[in-house]
């Protein structure tokens, strides 16, 4: 299959989408979305767009897996090892003023930056109270990152991460390995809720000091990118943090008046007043 | 002077550090077509790659949304894929290793490919896997010119070489023509 989704075609399959499940994919970036519906159409070996949208209005399953592969469920630990050096060293600090923290990771994935914040926590004496809020939009996702079970095969690189990023740990106390998996330990995990959250059609539902929302941005456009900004601002308390992936930016957003740059590199951010 | 491209794009992998370098520091400023770099690299290793190309000009690693300037040159930042949306702003991409790599130089030129057609140079230098071909491939299915270093003179012949036996209309060069080729003297 050579051929390409026509804009018309992309549009249709958006808007079927939108109407017939409710998932808004209207203000995704279209370069990668596009790519990811084609790619879904040779996997699906569907010999045309015609074929897609007739399945997709009468199957529900064949949506489910649809959702599977156009969201990105790509991540890693402690990916950016400098960016969790800044949290350890400059954000950690801070939040050790409150009482109860209460952290949002947005676009959790399959959890593996959960995990890492849970270990920084953890290494902080702040985990016992802390609650980690960690939604995304994939239900298939959360299923997983909720077992707590990682390939083993990942974590060499993990581990070099989580050195980088300033721990001083053995990092293998976290988590205990059996054949080709590892289950990241129940201590760290227990203060984590995993659930279902759209950033574009779900709203405020508590007020954080820190949220994490890292390589979600990238997929929206300019115009999605500035009302979850707003709804981030709004889920903050008053001077809490934002971080977003570091080659992300809000600069492009009006929104960006009424946060301050706390580190310019690794784009953490903080809500004025 | 130039051949008339609107974009150039070039990918490398396994030995094209020094020759890029070298096309890199031929290109004067003057030349106004964008320049846009993929480049295989370690993924979280802090690196200074940029200043590490060139020692004449400032390259950039864009943030997502960035508007792709004329006369400016880009590097594809580490761990992600670089895209180029219609309204010629870069897009960042944090999906699936594409042939083993992000960023993936199939993904770069394919994007560029759809948004500047034949407006497109795109240049595919020494490595050692295949990425890079498809999309060159695709470079010249819009219309767009594409160009690989003469294998023979590669350290790895892999990559150029895939990019020829794939698609027809492969333009095949040393460094020095590739040079000459873009400041528009042949």
């Amino acid at each position: 299959m050579k051929e390409d989704i026509s804009n018309a075609d992309f549009l249709d399959i958006i808007s079927i989408v939108k109407l017939q499940y409710g998932y808004d994919f209207t203000g995704y970036a279209p370069a990668s979305i596009r790519r990811r519906l084609f790619r879904f159409m040779s996997h699906m070996r569907l010999t045309s767009v015609f074929e897609l949208k007739h399945r997709l209005v009468n199957d529900q399953d064949f949506f489910a897996r649809l959702v599977q592969y156009i969201t990105v469920n790509v991540t890693e630990m402690f990916r950016d090892p400098q960016f969790y050096r800044t949290l350890r060293e400059q954000v950690l600090p801070k939040l050790a003023a409150y009482p109860n923290i209460k952290i949002w990771h947005a676009g959790c994935s399959t959890g593996e930056e959960v995990f890492s914040m849970a270990i920084l926590l953890h290494e902080a004496g702040l985990l016992s109270r802390t609650k980690i809020y960690a939604t995304d939009l994939n239900p298939a996702n959360l299923d997983k990152a909720v077992t707590g079970i990682l390939p083993l095969d990942n974590m060499k690189d993990f581990t070099q991460n989580y050195i980088q990023s300033g721990g001083l740990a053995d990092f293998s106390n976290y988590y205990t390995a059996r054949y080709d998996n590892v289950l990241i330990k129940k201590e760290l995990r227990k203060q984590i809720i995993f659930f279902q959250h759209n950033l574009v059609t779900d709203k405020v539902f508590n007020e954080f000091q820190l949220i994490c929302c890292r390589n979600v941005f990238i997929y929206f456009n300019r115009e999605l990118q500035n009302s979850v900004l707003q709804l981030f601002y709004d889920s903050l308390s008053p001077r809490g943090y934002l971080a977003m992936g570091i080659k992300e930016t809000m600069r492009f957003a009006d929104i960006h008046r009424k946060f301050e740059v706390v580190h310019a590199h690794h784009k953490i951010y903080r809500r004025k007043e | 002077m130039n051949n008339g491209f609107d974009v150039i794009v070039i990918g490398g992998s396994a030995g094209s550090l020094l020759v890029l370098t070298e096309i890199l520091d031929a290109i004067p400023y003057h030349l106004a077509p964008p320049v846009v770099i993929v480049l295989h690299r370690l993924r979280n290793v802090q690196s200074e790659m940029g200043r590490l190309l060139s020692t004449t000009r400032q390259i950039i690693e864009p943030e997502d949304k960035e508007p792709v300037r004329e006369h400016c040159m880009y590097l594809a930042p580490q761990n992600y894929h670089l895209l180029v949306e219609a309204d010629r702003t870069f897009m960042l991409d944090y999906s699936e290793l594409v042939n083993y790599s992000r960023p993936s130089i199939d993904m770069t030129f394919s994007s560029i490919a759809d948004v500047y057609g034949a407006g497109t140079l795109g240049i595919l230098l020494s490595g050692a896997n295949k990425d890079g071909a498809e999309g060159l491939c695709q470079i010249i299915a819009a219309g767009g010119t594409g160009i690989v270093q003469d294998p023979q003179t590669a350290a790895f012949s892999a990559m150029p070489q895939s990019a020829i036996d794939m698609c027809a209309g492969v333009q095949v060069m040393s460094v020095a023509d590739i040079k000459k080729f873009i400041i528009g003297e042949t």
